[in-house]
């Protein structure tokens, strides 16, 4: 099982991947290799050119502004685990990470590479509509950036241009004493989740001032369940409200295939946004 | 025509200059290229940890990994674990103490992934080393042999130190 011949490049800045991706037509993009190695492996893909980002420079690591992370695309999951702004402004971004892979997978993918293979039931991208992130991408024009709620055209198809790389994400931080919750199904550890839920909290003593929960692996894209956020502002902290937010969850569209039905991925969406949000909830009081 | 790079690879301490197809994994070069063969490529997309190596001293898949991407880094293989006089890495010690292997196959990962794992985690609980070797598929021993074997080497090393 090898994968059939391209041609590889190692550009060193952003701009020489740009140019290579202007140039050539069958071109994929090669971040930490966690999806695409297997595809290339299996030839699911045959592209003429790869096109590997590990050495080009400036697309690393992370940087706090002091209201937000700015997450360079080619930062390895094992590296966001690992990061102190990471774990004190975002700590729900390490959580959900554990259940990515396994660390020996961690220790190669990139929060990037996840982002633009955009499988549905990833958890970073989950989290990244949970957050309203921004991602920026570089292309022959220069940068544009683009709302996380804009980023999913289509199954697996973020809205990049065949010429565009994705460089940056930037999330902005929430309340130091917010809570967070993230929670998921999978069949087995480190698999993709069934239905992962992401719920973030800010409360003012007991009432729910914002609130944000997102699902992933329902749809194609990530789902924001905006009407119970809604809802919950305003609400107690409590159980009551958050079984009416389940409730919601429980009418979303979900996805269907020859092991999952729908419904039971919309039964499992209602039970994980409850739980998401109980730990959001205690988490939130907890740091009150 | 074959696309190609010169590369430049150390590898368990030595270094290994070569000139490989682009497209060759960091496992197939290991057992193709540099005839070592403890390396195993078992489901080649990732999923097994059969083919697991340290690169720079992070555990990695070798299938996930372009041999031309190990160009000037450093890679241990389980060939690399015992001493040069042939005695056992103490993590290999306790595997045959322990039966943590029988058919062999998935051990070169759980060895180099172990490894890895309690260098970062001197102290780890049963459920940590069971997490630890959760990308490790392993199909003859149930597992129980290695976690003990894992948990042994951990102890001994709180120990010594």
């Amino acid at each position: 099982m090898k994968p059939a011949p391209f041609i590889y490049h190692d550009p060193a800045t952003p701009e020489e991947a740009v140019a290579l991706l202007s140039q050539h037509e069958d071109a994929k993009v090669l971040a930490g290799g966690q999806s695409l190695m297997p595809m290339l492996n299996m030839r699911f893909v045959v592209p003429d050119h790869v096109i590997d980002l590990n050495g080009v420079a400036g697309i690393s690591g992370v940087t706090d502004t002091g209201s937000t992370l700015e997450i360079g695309a080619m930062t390895r999951q094992r590296d966001l685990i690992r990061d102190p702004a990471v774990n004190a402004k975002t700590p729900i971004i390490p959580e959900a990470l554990e259940n990515v892979g396994h660390f020996q997978t961690r220790n190669r993918g990139t929060i990037g590479g996840s982002l633009c293979h955009l499988d549905p039931s990833a958890e970073l991208p989950c989290l990244m509509a949970a957050y309203d992130a921004v991602l920026t991408a570089h292309g022959p024009e220069g940068a544009r950036d683009i709302p996380f709620i804009e980023w999913p055209l289509a199954y697996m198809i973020p809205t990049l241009g065949p010429d565009e790389l994705l460089t940056k994400i930037t999330v902005p931080y929430w309340a130091e004493n917010h809570g967070f919750g993230f929670v998921e199904y999978a069949r087995r550890h480190g698999d993709f989740a069934l239905i992962a839920v992401a719920a973030l909290l800010e409360i003012d003593g007991d009432t729910i001032r914002r609130a944000s929960i997102s699902i992933g692996g329902a749809d194609v894209r990530p789902v924001r369940l905006t009407e119970a956020e809604t809802a919950l502002v305003g609400a107690g902290v409590g159980v009551d409200a958050f079984r009416a937010a389940a409730e919601i969850a429980r009418g979303i569209d979900a996805m269907s295939d020859a092991y999952v039905s729908s419904a039971y991925r919309q039964r499992l969406a209602a039970t994980l946004v409850e739980r998401a949000l109980i730990k959001a909830g205690e988490c939130a009081k907890g740091s009150a | 025509m074959a696309d190609t790079r010169d590369i430049e690879v150390t590898v368990n301490g030595e270094s290994h200059a070569a000139n490989v197809e682009t497209r060759t994994s960091l496992g197939d070069f290991l057992r193709h290229g540099l005839g070592l063969t403890g390396t195993h490529m078992g489901c080649e997309h990732g999923v097994c940890g059969a083919c697991t190596v340290m690169v720079d001293g992070e555990a990695v898949r070798s299938c996930l990994m372009l041999a031309v991407q190990a160009n000037g880094h450093e890679v241990t293989t389980v060939e690399g674990l015992a001493d040069d006089d042939g005695t056992m890495h103490p993590l290999q010690e306790a595997f045959w103490k322990h039966h943590g292997l029988q058919c062999g196959f998935c051990t070169p990962g759980m060895l180099t992934s172990l490894t890895a794992f309690l260098r970062d985690n001197p102290d780890p609980s049963e459920r940590e080393v069971r997490e630890a070797i959760s990308g490790n598929i392993c199909r003859c021993t149930g597992y129980q042999g290695i976690v003990d074997a894992a948990l042994e080497v951990a102890k001994s090393m709180q120990k010594g130190s």
